[in-house]
């Protein structure tokens, strides 16, 4: 009987699991689909501290930075630390933005207009300047994710690691109120412990629990260029207003791009947010505002060609923070979900904690405002209030 | 304000031609847009305008019918070629059905070098933009003179650059034939025409057994006059040469590919195709439903009238299954036609063309039965044999992708890479999907041709206000 059984081989799953085992645990993960089929396969691989107002999903993000540049360590993925340039439109937006980075507590720096172009040679002019920040990074999620499951179960001392792809979930094994594994399509696995890691479809999985967690797809489109011979767009660029979006609650279309290249060559451009269910109805209007965005920000773009484009579904919480911890209603059931357009960064130290949580080792973070019941009306009292849209 | 058609036929080949023509001649406002700079589509315009002259009969009775047609379309309705599409939207309406207001947006790139982009709209749409060649990969599948079997028809249109050339043919499916025959009469020294599937010589080929006769004695007749060998259960399993083609490896196969014995062919030029993609991206975008076609491929799913799950949207030809020129072309007229009655025309009932297409279409379910693609051709690839060439990505990481928990094509190409290059999966998705382990899926392209990000921002082409506003 493993000790743990990971719902959701996408990036959090995959750390979930990689920490668990590298903590002594024997963990299966399984997933109804192949390995990071999911949102993991449709993002882009950011892993930004710069776009997270201060609080504790940015403390979440500042020590998933530092997993990260370990993780590399590992191989078998792209892992850039690149860093990311946030831009400003006016004068205005740029003294938020230089008290939003003065508030955030971490490595930055502030850039006139005139350097600028130090950093980011082809951007259009007429910006008021910007903040670098040197910890953004950017990751292949795909193969991190597979690498996170590969190598977890590698080493003296630790768990095993099995991964079982094209498995599906369909109930819990209870004792009581506790879960004591998951029932599925092929049979049945008691386990000690179960994680819920399954991204967008994390609401779906908890309700097999009987347990309600409101997680929502937010749509995004992303836009792939051509390789390009010469790199145009060193970091990751994007303008002051992503930040703004990426914290609001609307529902109707929003798009700030976020620009940058990637070794192989291709240019991504995001980043689009709707809520419109899963609907993967390519939306003209949407990738010609992402268009338009990238060109404002690189002029030499327009020249260059779109050879293809995909959607995905961010796992949104009302409160823009993940799911993190164990179920008060459902001992013995935990999550890992929820993380909206942050999974790629944010994973490392959510597989950490809830490894740590599974261990019954103290958090390297409080766990508090993450917690899996806070949606729940009369619940709703304690702890800390819902991050402003 | 903007032309709004009644009716916007992308792709002018057979299946789009006669669709033209039928709704044309029934009354509609048409526009036929195509991103070749001829008409014809893959099986006519790749005949040399000479060939017909040297020629007349039983091989290419079908292009003086398509040119005929041609003309008579050119003076009725609106022709843009030249217009590569790169996306179709649907607005106005409501997806339950109604279809009153309902447009379709056809977007395009106009031109070559300078091209610009173009919206065209119109109230219902004929999706006719054929298949593309299906190659199978084998070691040395990347080096130059190994052409696919449409890029050898696409050869003869210059018969001096392939006149001399020592050519060989492989693959499976009818197309073989035509390929070869062509080759030999523009003068290539055709070395042989190795099907991969057929067990039996030219003397039963399955196009005989289908009513054919003519067009298979007429092929095998130009084989025979220029000393071709035909040979069935056989295939070209790899291509050797230093910097281009220099010679290949002719297998024997059994039943399910593998090779049993092998020797060498000398040659510079290789034409392979082992069957057609239809090219879904553009029904995708528009959420029709498809189904799989006799051998499994992914098509456009439609009714009797050629109507598609999506009100307004009509298919014909290939794209509804793989099935050849007069199959396409009965498609096409039948679908021209229900357009017309369904936008509120007269068009009287036509019996006879609703079973010429059912006789055509058994006839091409009989053919996908014939030249299955069997598994063996894996065995062929050596864990250095590119599958996807646009990304130069081997076997050897398809496998490794499949070893870290890859089960279908969509995992293989995020964790490995093919498919992400210049011609997005349509030469190497069949194998991947087959060595990923499933059925290929249809494909999802949002974005079906290349287009500039600032034709797509609409900057140099301050976005036509009524393109935008919807109805």
């Amino acid at each position: 009987m493993p000790d743990v059984v990971v719902i959701g081989a996408g990036v959090v799953g995959a750390a979930c699991a990689h920490y668990a085992a590298r903590a002594g645990l024997d963990v299966v993960v399984l997933d109804r689909g192949p390995v990071a089929g999911g949102t993991t396969g449709a993002g882009e691989g950011n892993v930004l501290v710069s776009d997270k107002e201060p609080g504790p999903e940015l403390d979440l993000a500042v020590l998933s930075a530092g997993l990260w540049r370990e993780l590399a360590g590992l191989g078998g993925f792209e892992y850039e630390p690149k860093g990311g340039l946030v831009v400003a439109e006016d004068d205005e937006v740029l003294a938020a933005l230089t008290a939003l980075a003065a508030g955030q507590g971490v490595e930055h720096t502030v850039v006139d207009a005139g350097r600028l172009t130090d950093y980011e040679p082809h951007l259009a002019p007429g910006f008021a300047g910007g903040v670098f920040y040197p910890q953004d990074a950017q990751v292949q999620p795909m193969l991190a994710a597979a690498t996170l499951l590969r190598e977890g179960g590698r080493g003296a001392g630790r768990g095993t690691l099995s991964l079982r792809t094209g498995v599906t979930v369909t109930g819990f094994l209870r004792d009581g109120e506790r879960v004591t594994g998951v029932r599925t399509d092929r049979g049945d696995i008691p386990a000690g412990a179960v994680v819920n890691a399954a991204g967008t479809w994390g609401g779906e999985v908890a309700a097999l629990a009987g347990v309600h967690l409101p997680i929502l797809p937010r749509r995004g489109f992303i836009l792939v260029t051509e390789p390009l011979d010469e790199p145009l767009v060193l970091h990751k660029v994007y303008t002051a207003a992503y930040v703004t979006n990426v914290a609001s609650d609307s529902a109707g279309l929003e798009t700030s791009a976020v620009v940058e290249g990637t070794p192989s060559g291709p240019v991504l451009i995001g980043a689009s947010r709707e809520r419109v269910g899963f609907d993967r109805t390519v939306s003209i209007p949407v990738l010609e505002r992402l268009a338009r965005q990238a060109v404002e920000l690189f002029p030499a773009l327009a020249a260059r060609r779109v050879i293809r484009a995909y959607c995905g579904f961010r796992p949104y919480c009302p409160d823009h923070l993940p799911v993190i911890g164990e179920d008060p209603r459902a001992p013995g059931l935990y999550h890992a979900c929820g993380h909206e357009g942050a999974g790629i960064g944010l994973a490392p130290a959510t597989g950490h904690l809830i490894a740590q949580a599974l261990t019954g080792a103290r958090p390297g973070l409080d766990l508090d405002p993450f917690r899996p019941d806070r949606f729940d009306p009369d619940r709703s009292g304690t702890g800390t209030p819902a991050k402003e849209g | 304000m903007t032309r709004v058609y009644d009716l916007a036929v992308i792709g002018a080949g057979p299946a789009g031609v006669a669709g033209a023509l039928e709704a044309s001649l029934a009354g509609l406002d048409v526009v036929v847009i195509d991103a070749a700079p001829r008409p014809g589509g893959q099986y006519h315009r790749h005949l040399p305008d000479s060939f017909h002259a040297l020629r007349p009969g039983a091989l290419h009775h079908g292009l003086e019918r398509f040119m005929r047609q041609w003309e008579a379309l050119r003076s009725r309705a609106e022709i843009l070629l030249g217009h590569r599409v790169w996306a179709v939207e649907r607005t106005g309406g409501d997806a339950a059905g109604g279809t009153a207001g309902a447009t379709v947006t056809v977007r395009c790139l106009a031109g070559d070098r300078e091209e610009r982009p173009r919206a065209v709209r119109a109230r219902a749409l004929l999706i006719a933009t054929g298949a593309h060649d299906r190659p199978l990969p084998f070691p040395g599948w990347d080096l130059p003179g190994v052409l696919t079997a449409g890029g050898a028809q696409a050869l003869l249109k210059g018969s001096l650059v392939v006149a001399g050339r020592r050519v060989v043919v492989s693959g499976t499916g009818p197309f073989l034939l035509p390929v070869a025959a062509g080759l030999a009469r523009a003068g290539a020294d055709v070395r042989g025409v190795y099907e991969a599937g057929g067990r039996f010589g030219l003397a039963r080929h399955p196009l005989l057994a289908a009513g054919k006769a003519a067009e298979a004695a007429g092929y095998a007749a130009v084989l025979a006059r220029h000393r071709v060998p035909y040979r069935g259960r056989h295939a070209v399993v790899a291509a050797h040469g230093e910097d281009t083609l220099t010679h290949v490896t002719v297998a024997r196969l059994d039943a399910d590919w593998r090779p049993v014995a092998t020797r060498t062919v000398e040659c510079d030029t290789l034409a392979c195709g082992y069957g057609f993609v239809p090219q879904l991206e553009l029904p995708v975008q528009l959420g029709c439903a498809t189904r799989r076609d006799a051998d499994g491929t992914p098509v456009v799913a439609v009714d009797a009238g050629r109507r598609t799950s999506v009100p307004g949207v009509y298919a014909a030809g290939e794209t509804t299954g793989v099935g050849g020129a007069e199959l396409a072309e009965a498609e096409g007229r039948l679908a021209g036609r229900t357009v017309a009655a369904d936008r509120g025309l007269r068009v009287p009932p036509l019996p006879a063309l609703a079973r010429r297409v059912d006789r055509l279409a058994a006839f091409a379910r009989a053919l996908h039965e014939a030249y299955p693609v069997r598994p063996g051709w894996r065995d062929w690839l050596r864990d250095d044999t590119l599958v996807c060439r646009c990304e130069e990505v081997p076997l050897s990481a398809v496998r490794e992708a499949r070893r870290l928990g890859a089960t279908d094509a969509r995992s293989v190409k995020l964790l490995a890479r093919p498919g992400m290059g210049w011609c997005q999966g349509r030469m190497c998705g069949y194998a991947v999907a087959c060595l990923a382990g499933e059925d290929p899926a249809a494909p999802r392209r949002p974005i079906a041709q290349p287009v500039r990000l600032g034709d797509l921002a609409g900057l140099e082409h301050p976005l036509r206000k009524d393109d935008r506003d919807d109805p």
